[in-house]
């Protein structure tokens, strides 16, 4: 008998369709991963089954647990169901939790509204319980807030409390997206382990089909609301008989294939840099020892290269992209392009400053949405000594849009009218208009969806090949950098462990830390489908 | 939590050191001889001179600095020059209505503009909430005295309920005080809970959107849980902003309204010494004002770090 049952469910916010009869069963001790692009209505399911949807949300259909109806079911009753019954983890475990109280009082919390148990059992149950999830008392005391623990940590804190009662059914939305490599692993090992110990149902949400291959028995792929395929685990991938699923599997194993690097001096010289970060102060006159954000890292890009760089978070990659930006100042060490230092006194030299461009993650907060199109591009033309003439620049505009694969009229209009990829096209395009020595991606295409996410890539590799350019790429996500790199760092607690050809640092990984990074990744392996069809 | 209350309370000192050196220069040292500009146009220069070293001018600017500074620290705000009176003891009897008012202001603005903020919140978009917003919009814009004329008007007059004005001092009782301020109290904080009730509302929008409310709600806490259990005390944190400056503000800026019920407040103590040009008074009640607003936001800060474990920590 299925645990959760959802017949026809459709979900509407105001005219737009949400979710178009959607059905799904889930047994107990079940993992159902909810798969596909974001808007395809993963997030809303799970919204729909916690009964949790907007407001002013319309629904239809049948959803039922254990045989109750929680369609139509009242207020009260949902509320004493929800934490009880379903437990449900979200993706962002830095704001998941109440910054205001303590780890223990917001576990403890689930424990006391339910079973109407005192403070001190609860506070109890909630130590065993966050012992379970690996954050034992003696390191994790009860009385920590949520600021004082790590984005890991935190998402053990959220499942805690969403297993204190040992809920029916858990739904995990996204839980390790935003985790690095080595912590999604150690997540996924405990939320599985969590749903066969206690018998729990599990859905989990995610848009990475590498995680979902690994942890599901039973996958659902959804599209514009729907449910287009749903099968075993080993059974979908091994069929992909939906033409979405295999565009899917196909836009996640994505290659491209890049010109061969020029042979050249170097182009990007950093040597033997350092930077400390003052430590935290402890009394009047003492301070901690000062955090060694990087260590004499020192590493050469040539021109045409284009070198990967990965590591855990708060290994130093951040760091390092300041400095070479000229951003931050080192401790000691040189930074220089093409023999002139990026620092000149201290300040950014801008002569350097216009060869070096930078394409971030975000590609909705990193645009003023003032702005047309037109000037976010031609921003760095300012950098220049003589400044173009504007009919100069709405050339470069139109060049620099057509390149990326949009066109020179979208120069007119605002950045909200675009979708996340074409506004990561854009901030390409913004890098590209001065033709820069250097490109840093900085985790650039890290939030896009994956077919999105393929055309970028595909993008990045035809400009390579029209204007030889330069990158340093930094990702957590291996797959990509093991793509767009011909050669690969690896950085660990401010040093450069490891580095060499992408290919052989990936087959043959010599230092542990390395070693370790690829054994956490998820890998997507795909038996070869029948119709394999390209995208 | 100590480190911060010492670093608090250092920039608490140094706040007060650098508002009395301007206070002092500004008053004492500005263009202008203070016995000239006390005396007027027409001073005979005997008076002059006579004054000049009542006032102790014909010593040093340093001295006069630490001489003035000193007295403060012990109590000593020297002597009106109109009165004839200390002006510890002048400011000491305002500061008597002043605080008190202030407080009662406060405390009235605090108890309307929370739970009306909470309730517009709860309800946001709907009637409501529309009415709420459009009560403190009209809050806003009223002038206070205009309130107070009205609250003098229908409860004073036309009800007898409490006095139109005046004060009879807390040595009748304190239910005959508390009865005298509590027209201006509500004059006052009308205005003032509308502001914070706006505050409030979106603060609380504002945190409502949060994930940490969603988890809450998947806890299995209904709506009014999540606002009150999680939502409040997050909210809260810009709210104590403006319940200090609102404070600053009650404390020495309302002599419009102790205008308007005849009450001797610092206020009109400040507006009266101006009038009359006695410095010495005017100097050492912005001094105390400046003492009281440092006061507060030392308390504010204070209040911050008791809601958010954050700041704790980080200082």
């Amino acid at each position: 008998m299925s645990l959760l049952q959802i017949r026809d469910l459709t979900v509407r916010i105001g005219d737009t369709l949400v979710l178009d009869r959607i059905s799904l069963q889930v047994a107990p001790g079940e993992i159902l991963a909810l798969t596909g692009e974001s808007g395809s209505g993963k997030s809303m399911t799970a919204l729909a089954v916690m009964q949790l949807l907007p407001q002013g949300a319309g629904i239809s259909g049948e959803i039922t647990l254990s045989g109750e109806k929680l369609t139509g079911m009242d207020e009260a009753a949902l509320c004493r169901l929800r934490g009880r019954d379903i437990g449900m983890v979200f993706q962002e475990p830095m704001t998941a939790l109440n910054p205001v109280q303590t780890i223990g009082a917001q576990v403890a919390e689930s424990i006391r509204l339910h079973e109407g148990t005192g403070p001190a059992e609860a506070a109890r149950r909630a130590a065993h319980l966050l012992d379970r999830v690996g954050l034992p008392a003696e390191k994790f005391p009860l009385t920590r807030y949520p600021h004082e623990l790590s984005g890991g940590q935190r998402q053990r804190v959220v499942i805690a409390m969403a297993i204190a009662l040992r809920p029916k059914l858990l739904i995990a939305d996204e839980p390790t997206t935003a985790l690095d490599v080595t912590t999604q692993a150690q997540i996924l090992d405990l939320l599985k382990g969590l749903a066969r110990e206690y018998d729990t149902g599990l859905i989990m949400i995610t848009h990475d089909l590498a995680v979902v291959s690994q942890i599901a028995d039973r996958i659902a792929v959804m599209k514009d609301g729907q449910i287009v395929e749903t099968a075993p685990t080993p059974q979908l991938l091994a069929e992909r008989k939906h033409p979405y699923t295999r565009m899917l599997f196909a836009a996640s194993a994505h290659r491209v294939s890049l010109p061969d690097v020029p042979p050249g001096p170097p182009l990007l010289r950093i040597s033997e840099v350092s930077r400390s970060y003052a430590g935290a102060r402890q009394g009047l006159f003492a301070r901690a020892a000062p955090t060694r954000a990087v260590r004499n890292v020192s590493l050469d890009i040539r021109r045409g290269e284009r070198v990967g760089l990965v590591g855990e978070s708060g290994c130093g990659k951040s760091t390092l992209t300041r400095a070479i930006l000229g951003l931050d100042r080192v401790d000691s060490g040189t930074i220089t392009l093409d023999g002139t230092p990026v620092l000149h006194d201290g300040r950014p030299d801008r002569a350097i400053r216009r060869r070096l461009q930078v394409v971030f993650q975000d590609p909705f907060g990193s645009f003023n949405p003032r702005h047309t199109v037109g000037r976010l591009i031609t921003e760095p033309c300012f950098l220049q000594e003589t400044q173009m003439s504007a009919a100069r620049r709405r050339e470069a505009t139109a060049a620099a849009l057509t390149d990326v694969g949009l066109q020179p009229g979208d120069a007119e209009r605002y950045i909200h009218e675009f979708s996340g990829g074409q506004r990561q096209r854009i901030a390409i395009a913004r890098a590209l208009i001065l033709r820069p020595d250097l490109i840093i991606f900085d985790e650039a295409v890290s939030a896009l969806d994956v077919s999105v996410r393929a055309r970028i890539l595909d993008l990045l590799a035809d400009l390579c090949r029209t204007y030889e350019l330069t990158w340093l790429f930094i990702s957590h996500d291996l797959s990509v950098v093991r793509t767009v790199a011909d050669r690969v760092l690896v950085m660990q607690a401010g040093e450069i462990v490891e580095q060499g050809p992408t290919e052989t640092v990936f087959r043959n990984p010599s230092h542990s830390c390395t070693k370790e990074l690829l054994a956490a990744a998820p890998v997507l392996n795909l038996p070869p489908a029948e119709s394999e069809l390209r995208v | 939590m100590l480190r911060y209350f010492i670093k608090r309370t250092g920039s608490l000192v140094l706040s007060l050191a650098v508002a009395s050196l301007i206070i002092f220069t500004v008053i004492e040292i500005a263009p202008g001889d203070p016995a000239s500009f006390m005396l007027g146009l027409n001073a005979q220069p005997e008076t002059l001179a006579a004054l000049r070293s009542e006032l102790g001018l014909d010593v040093p600017k340093v001295q006069r600095y630490l001489a003035w500074t000193g007295g403060m620290l012990t109590g000593d705000f020297g002597t009106s020059y109109t009165y004839r009176t200390p002006v510890s003891q002048m400011v000491a009897d305002r500061i008597g209505v002043s605080l008190p008012l202030a407080l009662y202001a406060l405390a009235l603005a605090i108890v309307i503009a929370i739970p009306a903020g909470v309730f517009a919140a709860g309800r946001h978009g709907r009637v409501a909430d529309t009415g709420v917003m459009g009560a403190t919009q009209l809050g806003v814009a009223v002038p206070n005295f205009w309130f107070a004329m009205m609250l003098v008007l229908v409860f004073a007059i036309q009800w007898r309920w409490f006095p139109a004005g005046g004060f009879p001092g807390w040595d009748k009782g304190l239910g005959a005080a508390v009865h005298a301020l509590t027209l201006p109290a509500i004059a006052l904080a009308l205005p003032q809970a509308a502001i914070l009730t706006r505050v409030m509302r979106s603060s609380l929008l504002e945190v409502m959107g949060e994930d940490f409310m969603r988890t809450a709600r998947a806890k299995g806490l209904s709506r009014r849980q999540t606002i009150w259990r999680h939502g409040l005390r997050n909210a809260f944190i810009p709210v104590l902003t403006i319940i200090g400056l609102q404070f600053s503000f009650l404390f020495a800026g309302t002599i419009i309204i102790e205008q308007v019920f005849y009450l001797p407040g610092l206020g009109r103590l400040i507006f009266q010494s101006i009038s009359a040009r006695d410095l010495i008074v005017v100097e050492s009640v912005v001094m105390l004002v400046v003492f009281a607003v440092i006061m507060i936001n030392f308390i504010v800060d204070l209040a911050y770090a008791a809601v958010d474990p954050r700041l704790r920590s980080r200082t």
